[in-house]
């Protein structure tokens, strides 16, 4: 039987472990940093107090049964759901603006995947220790230790997937309350269902399959590469410094100083393999850019330290752009933001950055909505006169009880009608509805195409709106 | 594949050799696949306990999962999982949610029902659902109903009277409109005159000689016009006899006509051949009195009321 065969025509490449070493660095400094940060705020943020009248005192609400998102000081409806869309376009173009000016940062150092897969390598190596001794750990014999260190790292891996689902539920209804809830099994089915998928998924995501949803899954690092362009900064192996003419060669002795290696034409690069140990997705940079790579920037935390030990100068593997390195006169590299690409990018995440905060900022604490009542368009009354009727919607956005004053213009304001209901006061987050009708003589309604509809919330006419609507008449239009 | 394992001398065969050498190569199933396969045995399992699955004698295995409802005399039902089941749940869990709308209705005057912005809205919305049921199939969707048919309920005339009262009569006892048919007692020339006069009490065009004749026509006994539709022509509610003065028509389709001459004709036509179709049944009976209450409310904001 061929077992080589059958091996190649796996569906799915079998899983090569890898055990990162830990590294220090710049860029380690600046994962570390981002880490802590990301999160501080994703754990915490549920259980942030904010005080509010009617709904729960939690900051950052995002409440499905009640048709709102409460978020600190602003409460988001359904009928905003253009900001959602503009969010999604600002986090899009954002990616696009920041991949071509330096690579794939969004991979390398703010990616849940990448923070996750980070904290669950810093768990590992806590609980397993430094690489050695988790490749010893890998090869050794089930026995009480490997059991009790590897059973441990997962329990571990699980407790931090069940507190990532646990505040994921958290964000959808009252933190505090669903803590308690959860424990004395009282929580929605729906809080249990999705904590558990997400501890499931967290765990799977980043303690087992790591850099494989880098690789195999996610579609953003595969069509981050096509927005990559020559100027683009990324990190890169500088070969012609490396390899120079005979290659890269250990630092023997007769090969230890500059001066040696370059008078026997070696490269700089003493093939340690450092950079390759540290890398979280297993490839080695020198190969050159390659579609695996999320440019974390800790094979260069890697390198320039082992440069700095045989006092070679840094920067053998550095944040460069392809241009720079195949130029024949290389500089400093930088940040080339000067392109078409780029500057379109920016000037679209610009404007519509300002869009989303000036929609924000200039949204009225109520919505409206008149429509027409179609069937009958318009009634003849006894006397002749010609009536239409409206229904007016008014949804109160605002956090206290308000009154609306519904007026007309370019009618005789005599004509509306609005029943029993001259003003009408809605509660926060409720809709109220008003039957207007309008009743125009023949004369005045065969003159009359359009008139205007005016809410005023009262003790507040500045926010007053309008809302043109048609009147429909027995005569011909045009 | 197959290709290399043809080259190949060391390709799996089941072991069996017929005829000396034919040998049948062994491809078993991917493991994958195998492993798909018993999940779904295992699932079907699973299934087959918690829902209904397989006949049994007269009935079926129920499954353990149940469905378990309050029907609206206050039972509790339950049955084993399926879909009737679940409507009955859905439904009888919105009826309880009306409940207590609905009792408040039953509570509160007409006026009051009016008046309460939140039981507006919720009128509005019932009223609508219970309107497109039981009413929109004759007064049409909006209750602009049919010229020649069915009164339109959004304009402001009221064949029986517009008041809340008025309208839940007609409601509960239904309305049944009658006119005899004139070209019986009447001639040709009489009936013209006739149509000329109800022509010409709404100001529409109209033959003036012929006009003052069937003034007189209306007032008399021959005719006898002013029985029911009065004196002045305005109509009597309590027989739901129109108004003819308005410029709301009915049964003569009127505003369909472009020229005099076809308006007279088809009010003629309603002279001459009367009416026995104004028939409206009666919804007591038929439905709650807090659901007939919602809809007289609803039709009484539809036109304006009385």
């Amino acid at each position: 039987m061929q077992k080589g065969l059958e091996d190649q025509l796996g569906l799915y490449q079998k899983r090569i472990p890898i055990f990162t070493r830990s590294v220090k660095g710049a860029f380690r400094r600046f994962k570390t940093a981002v880490l802590v940060l990301a999160y501080a705020i994703y754990f915490l943020l549920p259980w942030m107090p904010w005080s509010r009248l009617d709904a729960p005192a939690q900051a950052l609400l995002f409440d499905l049964p009640g048709r709102r998102f409460l978020i600190f000081g602003l409460t988001v409806y359904p009928q905003d759901v253009v900001w959602l869309a503009l969010l999604l376009f600002i986090a899009a173009i954002l990616l696009f603006f920041v991949t071509g000016l330096v690579g794939r940062a969004f991979c390398g150092y703010f990616c849940f995947q990448t923070l996750w897969t980070d904290f669950y390598i810093w768990i590992e190596h806590k609980v397993q220790g430094e690489r050695p001794a988790r490749v010893r750990l890998y090869r050794q014999p089930w026995n009480r230790e490997k059991l009790l260190k590897v059973g441990g790292t997962h329990a571990l891996w699980l407790l931090a997937s069940f507190w990532t689902g646990l505040t994921f539920v958290a964000y959808f209804t009252y933190a505090p309350q669903l803590v308690v809830d959860f424990f004395t099994g009282q929580a929605a089915s729906a809080a249990y269902i999705t904590t558990g998928i997400l501890t499931l998924s967290t765990y799977a995501a980043a303690g087992l399959m790591r850099e494989q949803i880098c690789t195999y899954i996610c579609p953003y690092g595969r069509f981050q590469s096509v927005m990559y362009e020559p100027e683009t900064l990324a990190v890169h192996y500088d070969a012609r410094r490396g390899e120079a003419v005979h290659g890269r060669a250990a630092a023997r002795a007769g090969q230890r100083t500059l001066a040696e290696r370059h008078e026997k034409g070696l490269g700089d690069c003493v093939d340690c393999g450092l950079c390759v140990q540290v890398c979280p997705v297993g490839i080695d940079i020198r190969d050159g850019l390659q579609y695996k790579c999320i440019s974390c920037g800790l094979c260069i935390d890697a390198c320039n330290t082992i440069m700095d030990s045989f006092e070679f100068p840094r920067g053998l593997i550095r944040y460069d752009s392809e241009k720079n390195l195949a130029s024949p006169t290389p500089t400093a590299p930088k940040v080339h933001w000067k392109r078409l690409k780029t500057v379109g990018y920016g000037v679209a995440l610009l404007l519509m950055s300002a869009y989303l905060v000036y929609s924000v900022s200039t949204r009225g604490s109520f919505d409206r909505a008149v429509t027409q009542i179609r069937q009958p368009l318009y009634v003849v009354l006894s006397n002749g006169d010609i009536r239409n009727r409206y229904q007016i919607r008014i949804t109160n956005k605002a956090a206290e009880d308000q009154t609306y004053v519904i007026s007309a213009r370019g009618i005789p304001a005599e004509a509306l009608d609005l029943g029993n209901f001259r003003e009408v006061t809605i509660k926060p987050g409720h809709s109220g509805l008003v039957q207007a009708s309008v009743r125009l003589p023949p004369r005045l309604a065969a003159q009359t195409q359009n008139f205007e509809l005016r809410i005023t919330p009262v003790g507040k006419p500045a926010e007053a709106r309008s809302e043109t609507v048609r009147f429909d008449n027995p005569s011909k239009r045009p | 594949m197959s290709e290399q394992k043809l080259q190949s001398q060391t390709v799996q065969t089941t072991g069996h050799a017929w005829d000396g050498d034919l040998q049948e190569y062994n491809n078993p199933l991917p493991v994958w696949w195998v492993y798909t396969f018993y999940a779904t045995v295992i699932f079907a399992l699973v299934y087959w306990t918690i829902y209904p699955s397989w006949p049994f004698g007269k009935g079926w295995i129920g499954g353990v999962s149940n469905i378990t409802y309050v029907n609206s005399e206050g039972e509790t039902k339950t049955h084993s999982w399926n879909t009737r089941a679940l409507l009955m749940e859905d439904m009888n869990q919105a009826a309880a949610a009306q409940k207590p709308y609905f009792d408040k209705v039953s509570a509160m005057s007409y006026e009051e029902v009016a008046r309460d912005p939140e039981m507006s809205g919720f009128i509005i919305s019932a009223g609508k659902a219970l309107f497109a049921e039981n009413c929109a199939g004759c007064h049409q969707a909006g209750g602009q109903g049919l010229i020649g048919f069915f009164p339109n309920l959004t304009d402001d005339d009221w064949l029986y009277g517009g008041s809340y009262e008025k309208i839940h009569e007609t409601l509960m006892i239904g309305r049944r409109g009658y006119m005899p048919a004139f070209n019986e007692v009447l001639d040709g020339e009489q009936i013209d005159q006739l149509a000329h006069y109800v022509a010409s009490l709404s100001g529409m065009e109209h033959e003036a000689g012929k006009a003052a004749a069937g003034d007189v026509l209306f007032h008399s006994e021959a005719a006898a016009c002013f029985y029911c539709h009065t004196g002045d022509a305005t109509g009597r509610k309590d027989m739901g006899a129109p108004n003819l003065t308005d410029n709301i028509w009915l049964w003569a389709d009127v505003p369909a006509a472009t020229v005099g001459e076809g308006k007279i004709a088809a009010i003629r036509s309603v002279i001459a051949g009367g009416l026995n179709k104004g028939v409206m049944p009666a919804w007591a009976g038929r439905m709650s009195p807090e659901h007939i209450k919602v809809l007289t409310v609803y039709v009484h904001e539809l036109g304006g009321g009385q």
